[in-house]
């Protein structure tokens, strides 16, 4: 039984996360070591959550989506990363990446949606570039308008799902001077279909973690757009690019929640196992104050990016609180991880156990989706402006 | 076609499981309650045949209250209604008797096959698709890691130790079936939703026209006279390889009858 009992509002919610545990404590967990070890993309295992229907729960039935509150897609999220933190933060990812067109979109847009979220395909979010990370505005990508189509050169970088994706949620620049004051301003936001001739993605990163899930740089050479793919208003794409990085925090603090329950887990067990000088090391006050900090972080972590959820959910402004999830639910999985490699010794540095792998991919919790320094910076600006 | 899968909730055999002092029947709350796992390949034969033949699928359980739990995942993989069989006087039934309501309730219910585990995980008898069978006057054809269906033809692969042997009969007949023979699906967020809306009709063993003094732990044929708990695990045997490591392994498993 999992350690972690939801509050359901009703049977079909609990119905829910019973499948998503099943698929993550059944399918997951026990494929993740080995393919983060060969670093093999588990596309399979979205194609399983897929057809079960978790790759487009926040979105409304009639575009093929769930119809489901954040409050209950994130639980769903956090219980896959649970299992395998590359697939819960896919999930997060493609759904990032559906945010555009299911908000902004055209009716005819819209009538992509379905295929989108059906399950058979994968979304990518292109949005930082080599030379622009948290200075997300100075993108230099260019889309040039050409008859009714664009033509997209530039390079994107540190694409989640970059040569994998189906389609890219692609911020390019239309207008304006990615090295002027007002640079968010001719920002577009373009819907790509992965076959456009032009687009590819570069090699895979060498990461520290996460190796399974594949990043790369997607590189965009004079690929030609059809001019209906422009998702919102031309020049307007800078603040869709925000609102669906609120959602997509929310997304990362679930998932890091997820990874800092699968740590604690990890060590509670081994913590009632081990023994030493004569008595379970579980039973050392020492190592059960250490438990202890780990698991009220975690029920910190999964209140908090509940509370912004329910927010979202109510319809109130939740960009502060999304960003104070991501923040502090991020640097909780750094620290309980870092702790679970602590409660196993040895046994934790080695990878016969898999808290040294959590510890290495919490890591990139802190830094995507916005810095930790981004989030402050977000939460700081936001109580100045009061 | 018309298909009956018969579902047992039961204690999950990755917890604790333990008798009632009282009674030495089953203590359904030292546990967690799943679907019984072979059940689940029964579920998925049942799916595929009609997604194959046409007709529906129905469910049919019998147990406590809490058993609609597992009834309602069978729905949300797909079957199309549920018959669920819930009387307290039904407490500490065997086989036999277990057996005699299930038959009435096929008999009412109609049916072309009837698709059941091989076995339960809790009580692990493996005799209710035989007992089925004789009460209700159709062929069994069990332990099935395939099945063929031609018409009122049913051909089955009976797994053996040495392979397996085609058994063939003719509908309507009941069919057990081991863990080889498909890989159970996932229910899916749809089919959750859509579960919500599917049939499951509740019934009592009068109902069923019998009486309830012929069900449950007193009218049951069998005994649980004695029990006791699993001895704890014996240390392991530590074999050192002085240059004769493998034989010495080969021995072990010999002795155990691997090899």
């Amino acid at each position: 039984m999992s350690a972690v009992q939801r509050l359901a509002a009703d049977e079909t919610t609990e119905a829910l996360f019973g499948l998503a545990r099943e698929i993550s404590e059944q399918e997951l967990s026990p494929a993740a070591p080995a393919a983060e070890q060969e670093s093999r993309f588990p596309r399979e295992m979205f194609r399983l959550v897929g057809k079960a229907g978790l790759l487009g729960l926040p979105y409304p039935e009639r575009f093929g989506g769930g119809g489901q509150p954040y409050e209950t897609y994130l639980q769903v999220v956090e219980e896959l990363a649970s299992g395998w933190l590359a697939v819960g933060l896919g999930v997060s990812v493609h759904t990032l990446s559906c945010f555009p067109i299911a908000t902004a979109g055209t009716e005819r847009q819209q009538g992509w949606l379905p295929a989108m979220l059906g399950g058979d395909q994968l979304g990518a979010y292109c949005l930082s570039e080599p030379g622009s990370g948290s200075d997300a505005a100075a993108l230099r990508t260019r889309a040039v308008a050409d008859g009714d189509s664009y033509v997209v050169d530039g390079v994107k970088a540190w694409t989640s799902h970059g040569g994998q994706a189906d389609f890219y949620t692609l911020f390019a620049r239309t207008a304006g001077d990615p090295d002027a004051a007002d640079r968010a301003r001719g920002i577009s936001c373009l819907h790509v279909p992965a076959g456009t001739p032009g687009v590819a993605a570069g090699p895979p990163e060498h990461k520290m973690g996460m190796r399974s899930s594949v990043t790369a740089q997607v590189r965009f050479d004079a690929a030609r757009v059809p001019g209906d793919h422009l998702v919102g208003e031309p020049g307007r794409g800078f603040s869709i690019a925000l609102a669906a990085l609120d959602a997509g925090r929310l997304g990362i603090a679930a998932c890091a929640t997820g990874l800092a329950q699968a740590a604690l887990e990890a060590a509670v067990s081994y913590a009632g196992q081990r023994r030493q000088f004569g008595q379970r090391i579980g039973d050392f006050e020492g190592i059960q104050f250490l438990l202890a900090d780990m698991a009220t972080a975690v029920e910190a972590a999964r209140s908090l990016y509940l509370g912004a959820a329910r927010r979202k959910d109510a319809g109130l402004r939740y960009g502060q609180q999304a960003a104070m999830a991501k923040l502090f639910a991020s640097d909780a999985a750094m620290r309980v991880c870092t702790d679970a490699v602590q409660v196993l010794g040895g046994y934790g540095y080695v990878q016969d156990f898999p808290v040294e792998r959590y510890m290495r991919e919490a890591k990139v919790l802190q830094i995507v989706e916005g810095t930790n320094q981004i989030q402050r910076l977000v939460i700081g600006r936001g109580l100045a402006a009061r | 076609m018309n298909i009956v899968v018969l579902m047992k909730q039961v204690p999950d055999t990755w917890s604790e499981r333990t008798l009632r002092a009282a009674d030495n029947t089953l203590d359904r709350d030292a546990a967690d309650a799943v679907m019984n796992e072979l059940d689940e390949y029964a579920i998925e034969e049942g799916l595929r045949l009609t997604e194959a033949h046409g007709g529906e699928v129905t469910i049919v359980s019998m147990g406590p209250e809490k058993a609609t739990e597992s009834i309602r995942k069978a729905l949300s993989m797909g079957a199309d209604k549920a018959v669920h069989v819930s009387d307290e006087a039904l407490h500490g039934s065997d086989a036999l008797v277990t057996s005699a309501v299930l038959a009435k309730v096929l008999e009412r219910a109609g049916f072309d096959l009837v698709i059941l585990g091989s076995e339960s995980t809790d009580a692990r008898t493996g005799v209710l698709a035989a007992m089925l069978a004789e009460r209700l006057g159709v062929p069994q054809l069990t332990f099935a890691s395939k099945v063929d269906i031609d018409g009122s033809a049913i051909a089955i692969h009976r797994l053996a130790d040495y392979g397996y042997d085609t058994v063939e009969g003719t509908l309507p007949a009941v069919v057990s079936v081991v863990e080889k023979i498909n890989e159970p699906r996932y229910p899916s967020f749809k089919g959750i939703m859509a579960a919500k809306k599917k049939p499951v009709e509740t019934l009592t063993v009068a109902d069923l026209g019998i009486d309830p003094a012929q069900v449950g732990l007193a009218a049951s044929a069998t005994e649980v006279v004695e029990w006791a708990k699993r001895p704890p695990r014996a240390a392991g045997v530590v074999v050192t390889d002085d240059g004769d490591g493998g034989t010495k392994a080969a021995e072990f498993l010999a002795s155990r009858k691997f090899i």
